[in-house]
């Protein structure tokens, strides 16, 4: 691979560009569900190629191609150098990168149980076990399984001199209950929605999982749900658990803090951020409790934003992005770091695949744990409302007012969950909700969670992130607006 | 090698490039199917895929992106014993296809027989479309960087600041299988977007199309910035519900959630919201809607992921939801025809109707607002999901110009709004429609749409901008 890389590397040189770096990827997939116990979608794939990015006249071009011959690589690397040169018939200013060392190294993600050696029919049973267990319950109709798995190769170099090999090996599953009954729909999903949990981890993930065991109780909530009181419609307080904390930190803290958005490059799609760049060390974003921050490196844990280096060769880092309460990082690349006073990239260029560009991309995006024991803050809270497991997302495009349905709720009076609400739904506005934010509970109770879908850049590419978080509470927070009736 | 010497060569070049030939398309599929044969696949599927993709993307007046991506991709579905599975590379070298055909049927082997399993189907005849213009796959880099740039300059000139897209290229597909399927499709596409930003507000255009020739920067610019300067004054108005004008992308990104309803599988499955519905007035008399791939403001494949092909199917007539479509599997299921909408096998979604068309009226936009006391127009919705799936709720935000009308006319912009607003309701509740266009927005693919003036549109909370 090193010679195709070079082989790329010396073309766009000799072509004109001053800078280039290019990544030859292998990702392989597998992909199990089941639905109402029978085998869903059964599929293998894997895919090969390079991209390469060049940098002439001032401006960047980037090809693909999966035809990884001396030619077919050659051939990509002259249009990457083509396509920069008519950019920069357009371009508004030369990009300025920040330094960056070069580096030599070989990386592989840590795992106990390869999921590829993992016999299939073993991972079909439990997925078939837990489905069974679901389809136990009277009153569902529908049950879902899955399993993903991904092994990801990339070797990654640069006309700096870097050569960096890395190996990911990513795992995710989870199950769903539906239950139709009376014009109404109730769902409900274990460990997370859409698709449970994933992590950079093997398959002893799964295992920790223990899908048979929570099946049940998955089938029962979706079941039951349909007699619980709807959640009410109020101002009150808010419990969230670890799931939706997750993805509550990720569109409301993680999105708005990317320093490609902040600068308008997403304005047409995916949107800007409400932050401006003299909010930096300024901004209240969150109450004293609130720390946060953006976590490649494994010491942080096996997350989906986990890595050795960005897809710029840039080493993975911990950033703070509030340390209490006060805003104080962004997410950054080697071209935007300078404008926000940084000597170096943050690293958080990362890639879908071989066929797309690097953008800056959300690590673990993480809101470290509190001091709170979980049953001390149920004890703790005389009247509130807990939220489980996200159902339905929104934010707008400068990432203020967010709207979040989760699917069951808890209502909490004296110090003690007394009952099961259905359709419970919270809405507000960024940094006033995170200045609501009054206890987060202990590192017992933290999880890195991983959200695999995140979308962005265009054309579009679909980026894993993870997120820690532990339950946490809020005050005086809009209830209930998504179901209301008025 | 199953790739012929001058497919070989074509993908080596610098300059526009070449998609495969049919002959050539045909020989992948034919060399797969060979190699299957002495592996033990009782039936063999094969899909090849082929993209040659342009994006030349800009920001702050300027292009800041701008890519170029080609690969060809072929998935392989093997069938034995009632077992099925799929597996897929981008190597088309024959050690790969031989390790990809072994890697489906050691998928299919690993799972318990599924009686129900239907035989690969025979040879079809297809309806032709054609969407392919040498126009549009011959745009270079510097024909887009040309297009961006006098776009740009209009927004230096207004005293705004653009950011968007514009993108070229071709893609082709084809399918086979041992029982003698074989069919093959082509097309090009062009896309331009642009969001003009005069602080603190941004408006914003888009336009897709086959042919690039259909395509107008200038104007869609223009457009974008005449309502980003309109909408630099914005007032705070109290949530509730308004008569609304929502121009087709709105529309699109909204009716664009019910596609999957009308699936067959998703109504067995209980998680449509058609559900007990099918055959009730649901919507009002003036909502009509087929799937046809057809249609002349159409794209895609006139085939399904087996290689069925897609039939015509009226699914809402005057606001009844007469119709679903099926695949093979849910149509012997429902004992109904196959309509050509399933999805590649194995899976376990089945179908859904992909070339939406709504009837639309003959109302234009203007008259809308004219005919309009107080309301809201809204240019364009974003972040959409759904609330309630059997109502149908939907939330989401107004974003880049929502306009408050008042006597008739535009009066200035508002704050923008969370909706919060049953799709069931909506199509309830239409009073007028504009002729439907091809539409292209940010949230559900294209369709052909009208733009729709709506009344009791419930908007929940406001934003700060």
């Amino acid at each position: 691979m090193w010679d195709l890389c070079t082989n790329a590397l010396d073309t766009a040189e000799l072509r004109g560009a001053s800078y280039g770096d290019v990544r030859v990827m292998h990702l392989r997939q597998r992909d199990l569900t089941t639905k109402n116990g029978q085998v869903g979608t059964l599929a293998q794939s894997e895919s090969i190629g390079i991209g390469v990015r060049a940098l002439a006249n001032g401006a960047w071009g980037f090809a693909s191609t999966d035809r990884l011959t001396r030619e077919g690589v050659a051939g990509c690397a002259a249009q990457a150098v083509s396509i920069a040169k008519a950019s920069a018939l357009a371009k508004r200013s030369n990009v300025v990168m920040a330094p960056e060392k070069a580096y030599i190294d070989s990386w592989q993600s840590p795992f106990r149980k390869d999921p590829f050696e993992i016999p299939l029919e073993t991972q079909l049973a439990l997925l078939l076990a837990a489905d069974g267990e679901m389809r136990k319950v009277k009153g569902v109709t529908l049950t879902e399984t899955n399993m993903q798995f991904r092994k990801i190769d990339s070797w990654f170099a640069s006309s700096i001199g870097s050569r960096i090999h890395q190996r990911k090996v990513i795992s995710g599953s989870g199950i769903a209950a539906t239950s139709f009954q009376g014009g109404e729909i109730q769902k409900r999903s274990y460990p997370n929605s859409f698709g449970g949990q994933h992590a950079l981890e093997g398959y002893e993930l799964v295992d920790s999982l223990e899908l048979v065991k929570h099946a049940p109780v998955v089938g029962q909530e979706a079941a039951v749900l349909h007699t619980a009181a709807p959640c009410p419609e109020r101002f009150g307080t808010l419990i969230l658990a670890g799931n939706q904390l997750g993805l509550q930190i990720h569109e409301s803290v993680g999105h708005p803090i990317e320093l490609d958005r902040v600068l308008g490059q997403e304005a047409n799609f995916a949107g800007t951020s409400f932050l401006k760049l003299d909010q930096l060390n300024k901004l209240k974003y969150a109450s004293n409790v609130v720390n946060v921050v953006a976590d490649a490196r494994l010491d942080h844990g096996q997350g989906l934003g986990t890595f050795a280096y960005d897809d710029e060769g840039v080493p993975a880092q911990c950033t703070d992005i509030i340390k209490d309460g006060r805003f104080r990082g962004y997410l950054s690349n080697r071209e935007t770091a300078h404008l926000i006073g940084l000597e170096r990239s943050s690293g958080t260029m990362r890639t879908e695949s071989w066929n797309r560009l690097p953008i800056i991309r959300m690590t673990n995006v993480s809101l470290l744990p509190g001091t709170w024991d979980y049953d001390d803050l149920i004890a703790d809270t005389p009247d509130g409302i807990l939220m489980d497991t996200n159902r339905s997302w929104s934010i707008d495009d400068r990432r203020y007012q967010f709207q979040f349905s989760t699917e069951i709720g808890w209502e909490i009076r004296g110090g003690k969950k007394v009952r099961m609400l259905k359709n419970p739904s919270y809405s507000g506005i960024t940094t006033e909700f995170w200045n609501s934010c009054d206890a987060i509970c202990k590192f017992d109770h933290w999880t890195l969670w991983g959200t695999p879908n995140c979308g962005k850049g265009q054309p579009m590419q679909t980026m894993g992130t993870g997120h820690g978080a532990a339950p946490a509470r809020f005050r005086n927070v809009r209830i209930g607006t998504a179901f209301s009736k008025q | 090698m199953t790739i012929p010497p001058t497919a070989r060569k074509k993908t080596g070049k610098v300059g526009p490039p070449e998609l495969l030939s049919p002959r050539e398309l045909r020989g992948i599929i034919q060399s797969v199917l060979r190699l299957a044969k002495s592996t033990g696949s009782a039936e063999t599927e094969v899909h090849v895929d082929e993209v040659a993709d342009a994006l030349t993307r800009f920001a702050n007046n300027g292009i800041h992106q701008n890519v170029f991506e080609r690969v060809v991709t072929v998935s392989i579905r093997t069938a034995t014993g009632g077992r099925t599975a799929r597996a897929t590379t981008n190597r088309l070298d024959e050690d790969s296809l031989r390790a990809t055909i072994e890697a489906s049927l050691s998928l299919a082997h690993s799972q318990p027989r599924d009686p129900r399993l239907l035989p690969m189907p025979g040879k079809q005849r297809y309806r032709t479309v054609k969407r392919f213009f040498k126009g549009t796959a011959a745009l270079t880099p510097e024909d887009r960087a040309r297009a961006v740039r006098l776009a740009c300059d209009l927004a230096v000139k207004k005293g705004q600041v653009a950011a968007g897209i514009f993108s070229s290229g071709m893609s082709q597909t084809a399918v086979g299988n041992s029982r003698g399927l074989f069919a093959t499709y082509n097309e090009t596409h062009s896309q331009f977007s642009i969001t003009m930003q005069e602080d603190p507000a941004a408006s914003w255009a888009k336009a897709d199309s086959a042919d690039a020739r259909e395509i107008h920067p200038q104007k869609l610019a223009a457009r974008a910035s005449e309502k980003a300067h309109l909408a630099v004054k914005t007032q705070e108005l109290a949530p509730g519900r308004y008569t609304v004008i929502l121009e087709p992308a709105a529309v699109l990104d909204l009716v664009g959630f019910l596609f999957y309803d009308f699936a067959a599988t998703a109504v067995d499955d209980k998680r449509s919201c058609l559900n007990d519905r099918m055959g009730k007035q649901i919507f009002g008399r003036n909502v009509n809607l087929t799937d046809d791939v057809f249609h002349p403001l159409q794209k895609g494949a006139p085939f399904d992921g087996e290689g069925m092909p897609r039939q015509k199917v009226q699914l809402v007539d005057k606001g009844v939801p007469k119709n679903l479509v099926y695949s093979r599997a849910s149509a012997m299921a429902a004992r109904k025809k196959p309509t050509g909408h399933g999805f590649a096998l194995p899976n376990e979604y089945g179908e859904a109707p992909m070339n939406l068309v709504f009837s639309g009226g003959d109302c234009s936009v203007e008259k809308m607002l004219a005919s309009t006391d107080r309301g809201l127009l809204v240019t364009r919705l974003w972040y959409i999901r759904e609330v309630d799936p059997y109502e149908k709720v939907m939330t989401g935000m107004t974003r880049d110009g929502l306009f408050l009308v008042e006597n008739g006319r535009v009066t200035g912009a508002a704050k923008n709004f969370r909706f919060n607003q049953s799709l069931i309701e909506m199509l309830k509740n239409v009073e007028l429609m504009s002729p439907a266009r091809r539409t292209t927005a940010e949230e559900s693919f294209e369709m052909v749409v009208p733009a729709m003036k709506v009344r009791d549109f419930q908007f929940s909370e406001v934003t700060k901008f």
